[in-house]
């Protein structure tokens, strides 16, 4: 602040590390420990697989418990002959469109729904017992039931992905509508704004981080309840693919199924995060979220 | 004289408390306020001076008593009303200039309109260069000022404030003191000034009402006869300031003893 006022001869003053100095130091120390980091990571991966296949190979048997190399084999099989029931991208197709059109529904159903009953205490209290029942009913049973209902095509598990990701959603969006600060209420109603724009200016920016926070979970409700989905009855899909696989003992078919739908789950997980991050711009950087986003 | 522009006459706010009883904030409280008025209001802590505001505001009807604005009853916010809040009450997912321009695209005022009123107003409150920022990226006087061009763009006749500067540093809120009186001085609007802080009242008002102890009514009217335009810090050191201070004090302390009675009592 004030040293550069403060006339003093340079030369008594020894100077042990320039601002270069301190700004390579960190820089190398941040990529070295990101090398590190990465490296690390490789090497689980390596121990892990190649334990995996060494076990399989020498020990127990592969019919049961597959093997790293035979995945693999599965994996390119399906991506360049297909699967026994066409191409695995209209398999991934199909899985993908039921959760995200169920994602959607049961998504903005939820929001609508938790924001309602978020700002009217009265409706809640009413609703309370019959929400809080519905949500501990075992949902995913519901698959069954809609099979019966809706056929083996796309409605059924559409269906099901709803009531899987409606309730996600709900209980965040009816927590972050009813815990609006009343100060910013009531500063807009002085501003002149109407109920209505109240709640859109207001409320739902307001709920929108705990909205957001919901989705990450609901999108993976959403591809667990397609796949279940397919599971109890379909005519293609993931689910459908990994059913199919158990039929005929095709252990690594079930893996090779898993790991498709984990790398779906990744990139709905980043556009997800894409998104949150272009919509809460407004908010501080919290301490320690990169840490935390590393892992969630 | 002209009709006043703010007028309580009896007014009574009660709430249900939590325990079941009810509390009475404010009792048969009367006062006015003429237009381009600067009256503050003073008491003990937790006396019930931000409810009349909210009674004048209103954001809650009374229970007893009148109020009138314009001479008309309040029965919903009334027109040429701005209110700023003791904590912040910026919403703190917009910009500086959504922030500022809120207050007139509430009231329909088109998109580029009310940006260019609130681009002048936030040059006014001195945050030129700034309306870009989340309030997250500002100090809290700078939040302050956001808060101010927010309320003034909307150009109100009465401006309610609740100890607005009373979260600041002592030399940030005597700044943003001598910042409220330029921007006060030549809009014509009459203020409320809640505060707790005597120095603070003396320094801005036209008056300074004293209220009581829990329930709060007016105890004394004070005019304060000190010249404007005012510099608050220089203001404080001068002797005509220190007279009035004496002044009111020896009616305040009577009711901040007893607030303070009263604290310790429920304490207990």
């Amino acid at each position: 602040m004030s040293h550069e006022t403060v006339e003093a001869p340079a030369a008594e003053v020894p100077v042990f590390e320039s601002e270069q100095d301190i700004l390579a130091r960190s820089r190398k120390a941040v990529s070295k420990r990101r090398r590190n980091i990465w490296l690390l990571r490789v090497g689980i991966l390596i121990v892990w697989l190649g334990s995996w296949e060494l076990t399989a190979t020498y020990w127990i048997d592969p019919f049961f418990y597959s093997k790293p190399s035979r995945i693999w084999q599965r994996l390119v099989e399906w991506f360049s002959d297909g699967t026994d029931f066409g191409s695995i991208w209209s398999q991934i197709l199909i899985t993908v469109e039921e959760a995200v059109i169920g994602f959607a529904i049961g998504a903005v159903a939820g929001v609508i729904l938790g924001v309602i009953l978020g700002r009217s205490a009265y409706l809640a209290d009413v609703l309370a017992p019959f929400i809080k029942a519905a949500n501990a009913l075992p949902r995913i049973v519901l698959a069954a039931l809609f099979v019966i209902w809706f056929g083996l095509g796309l409605s059924s598990k559409v269906a099901t992905v709803v009531v899987l990701v409606f309730f996600a959603v709900f209980f965040n969006a009816f927590t972050g509508a009813r815990e609006v600060d009343r100060n910013l209420i009531d500063n807009a109603r002085i501003l002149g704004a109407s109920r209505g724009q109240v709640l859109k200016s207001i409320v739902l920016p307001s709920a929108t981080s705990w909205i957001l926070s919901s989705l990450h979970v609901a999108f993976g409700f959403a591809l667990i309840g397609a796949v279940v989905g397919e599971y109890t009855g379909a005519k293609g899909g993931l689910g459908f693919l990994i059913s199919n696989a158990q039929g005929t003992f095709d252990t690594a078919g079930v893996y090779a199924g898993m790991l498709i739908i984990t790398v779906v789950a990744l990139f709905a997980e980043w556009g997800i995060g894409t998104l949150e991050s272009r919509l809460l711009r407004w908010r501080p950087p919290a301490a320690g979220s990169s840490a935390a986003n590393a892992i969630m | 004289m002209a009709p006043p522009l703010i007028e309580l006459i009896g007014a009574t706010k009660r709430f249900p408390s939590g325990s079941g009883s009810v509390h009475t904030a404010v009792r048969d409280l009367s006062m006015s306020v003429q237009p381009g008025e600067f009256v503050a209001v003073v008491g003990p802590t937790g006396c019930g001076k931000s409810t009349t505001l909210s009674l004048v505001s209103g954001l809650q009807p009374a229970s007893a008593g009148r109020v009138r604005v314009n001479g008309e009853d309040v029965r919903s916010i009334p027109d040429g009303v701005g209110y700023m809040f003791q904590t912040d009450a910026v919403m703190p997912w917009r910009s500086v200039l959504e922030n500022v321009a809120s207050g007139p695209r509430f009231r329909g005022v088109d998109k580029a309109e009310a940006r260019a009123q609130a681009m002048d107003w936030i040059e006014r409150v001195g945050l030129g260069g700034f309306e870009k920022y989340y309030p997250h990226q500002l100090s809290g006087g700078m939040r302050k000022r956001v808060a101010l061009a927010q309320t003034l763009v909307t150009s109100p006749k009465i401006l309610l404030m609740d100890e607005p500067f009373s979260a600041l540093d002592v030399q940030t809120r005597a700044l943003m003191q001598d910042e409220l009186l330029r921007l006060w001085s030549g809009s014509g609007a009459a203020v409320i000034f809640v505060t707790h802080d005597l120095d603070e009242a003396i320094a801005l008002a036209d008056k300074v009402v004293v209220m009581t102890a829990s329930p709060a009514t007016v105890k004394d009217v004070f005019e304060i006869p000190l010249e404007r335009p005012r510099a608050v810090e220089e203001l404080r050191l001068t002797e005509g300031f220190r007279s009035i201070y004496r002044e009111i004090w020896e009616s305040l302390r009577g009711e901040v003893d007893k607030a303070r009675e009263k604290g310790v009592g429920n304490v207990a």
